[in-house]
């Protein structure tokens, strides 16, 4: 199994690690069973995701995608955040080995599922804006 | 300052000088086919014997005894399907195991259970450990085959292997060992240890991969599994991999005459290792302390996940191996550290580290220099770490 160039360089300088104190959302995913746990927390002022930190249990790939994702929604508008797709996510990493496209699911839902929580906490119901988020481990079952 | 240290020995090892040396006039000159009548046949020819002498005398067991195969899962699955179909005949369709074999065992015996063969898989006890009597009270009038691993690759502990071999003949009962992990590393004599069929490989002592062998006991019938020329008196087809064959023989004579000095040192390092490490809070020792391999090391570290520790530690240099799911390319961590009651989330924070003679001091020095900071990093970025951390301050 190979990961690629960019996939080493996130895993071992991931951005954003962290926590948020006061976060505006936090979403967690995975489970240690499966060995993935995926928790991000999201800052938000007019729209934009201000801030974005993550803390992740898992393989290189997991990081490496919690990393990218991180990357790639940090100071966009939430609209766009939920327009981010695993595919973007594998593309921006130069690929992903087969085995492991869950993790870069999972990352797109610890994003959704971050989001969902921002607007739980605004008193505002997340489905019609975030849509379904399946749960994560099912990702797992698909190869 | 960085530097490369190979701590995956029981993946694979190093090529001695020796063994490259004795082959090389095997590629290069005498490259005849050992079937052929001509000097370059007959010198091949001369070598692959002198080859199985010299396997015979490490495992105390007559040359024709020994039969060359393509390594250690051809062997298993030779002895365990070869076993049981000429035991079939006779009626007897039970094969007994444990549930912590390697998978050229375990997946063997399950094609055959899928034959409507009947199998007992004995359960390891948390240290990765089984009881001779477990072995005696699983005997039935109907087993056909015993086939239980000298030493486990993963945990590197090693089962009782003489007393098993005593209870299997005493009941005349077949009794094969997967002994691929043990072979130059530990005593093994096989008529004193009563084994009627063991497997070894070459590449995990120094040798070639692609190499192996199966002793299997005068007497004992077993079936072929490839079926083609006469080679190996009719037993198992396929022109002699010469110089493969030659570089098991130096392997395994280098080995066994070395094998006190070097499991000393091996020991030594294992331990060094093990006292550092076990030092980590929340961390444990995978495997029997005392009836284990003298190069093997198996820790688990909760709240870190084996593969990412794997890449931090290759990104220093250092070559090992883990039990997570992520390395099995499944989704279930390693069956042996399930087998030895280990939760999931611990399953996946495991380490094996396993050095061999050819590892230093230094070596050692420095995987101790390097670990504790990786875990730390690995922990500082886990979810499941913090709460571990928050649970155990609860408690």
């Amino acid at each position: 199994m190979l990961y690629s160039e960019k996939v080493m360089e996130h895993f071992s300088n991931p951005r954003n690690v962290g926590e948020i104190e006061d976060a505006d959302g936090i979403g967690e995913v995975g489970n240690a069973q499966c060995g993935d746990i995926m928790k991000m927390y999201i800052q938000v002022k007019d729209g934009l995701i201000t801030d974005v930190k993550f803390k992740t249990f898992g393989c290189g790939a997991a990081i490496a995608t919690s990393s990218m994702a991180t990357e790639l929604i940090k100071g966009k508008p939430i609209e766009d955040a939920l327009k981010l797709t695993n595919k973007a996510v594998i593309e921006a990493l130069d690929g992903l080995p087969p085995v492991k496209v869950h993790c870069s699911v999972l990352a797109e839902q610890a994003i959704k599922t971050a989001i969902a929580d921002y607007y739980t906490r605004q008193g505002i119901d997340p489905t019609p804006i975030v849509g379904d988020i399946s749960d994560a481990c099912d990702a797992c079952h698909l190869h | 300052m960085k530097r490369f240290v190979y701590a995956d020995n029981a993946a694979t090892t190093k090529i001695s000088d020796a063994v490259l040396d004795s082959m090389l006039p095997y590629l290069k000159e005498h490259y005849g086919n050992p079937s052929s009548i001509y000097s370059i046949g007959r010198d091949a020819k001369i070598a692959v014997e002198n080859a199985r002498k010299q396997v015979a005398e490490a495992l105390g067991c007559e040359p024709r005894e020994i039969f060359f195969t393509s390594g250690g899962s051809e062997a298993d699955n030779w002895a365990i399907k070869g076993a049981a179909y000429a035991q079939k005949a006779k009626g007897k369709t039970h094969i007994i195991t444990t549930n912590f074999e390697h998978h050229a065992v375990l997946h063997a015996v399950q094609a055959l259970e899928k034959e409507g063969f009947d199998v007992t898989y004995l359960s390891v006890d948390e240290k990765g450990l089984i009881s001779p009597s477990q072995v005696a009270d699983a005997i039935r009038d109907d087993t056909a085959l015993v086939t239980i691993m000298y030493a486990n690759n993963e945990i590197g502990t090693i089962l009782p292997i003489a007393e098993i071999g005593k209870i299997c003949r005493e009941k005349k009962v077949l009794f094969h060992t997967d002994a691929v992990q043990a072979v130059g590393h530990v005593a093994i004599d096989v008529k004193e240890q009563n084994i009627d069929l063991l497997s070894l490989s070459a590449h995990k002592l120094h040798g070639p991969k692609g190499v192996g062998a199966l002793y299997c006991r005068k007497g004992v019938v077993i079936r072929n599994l490839i079926d083609g020329g006469a080679q190996e008196r009719g037993k198992r087809a396929s022109t002699e991999n010469v110089a493969g064959i030659v570089g098991l023989a130096t392997a395994i004579t280098e080995s066994t005459e070395h094998l006190e000095e070097n499991a000393k040192k091996m020991a030594a390092m294992r331990d060094r290792l093990i006292g550092h490490i076990l030092k980590i809070d929340r961390t444990r020792l995978n495997g029997d302390r005392e009836k284990r391999l003298p190069g093997n090391a198996n820790f688990s570290f909760e709240g870190v996940e084996g593969e990412s520790l794997l890449l931090m530690l290759d990104l220093s240099g250092v070559c090992a191996s883990s039990g997570s799911a992520c390395t099995s390319g499944s989704l279930d961590p390693s069956h042996v550290l399930l087998a030895i009651g280990l939760p999931h989330e611990v399953a996946h924070g495991s380490l094996r580290l396993s050095v061999s003679e050819y590892n230093t001091d230094e070596d050692i020095e420095y995987i101790c220099s390097i670990i504790d900071g990786i875990i730390e990093r690995l922990r500082a970025m886990s979810p499941l770490w913090e709460r571990i951390v928050k649970e155990g301050k609860e408690s």
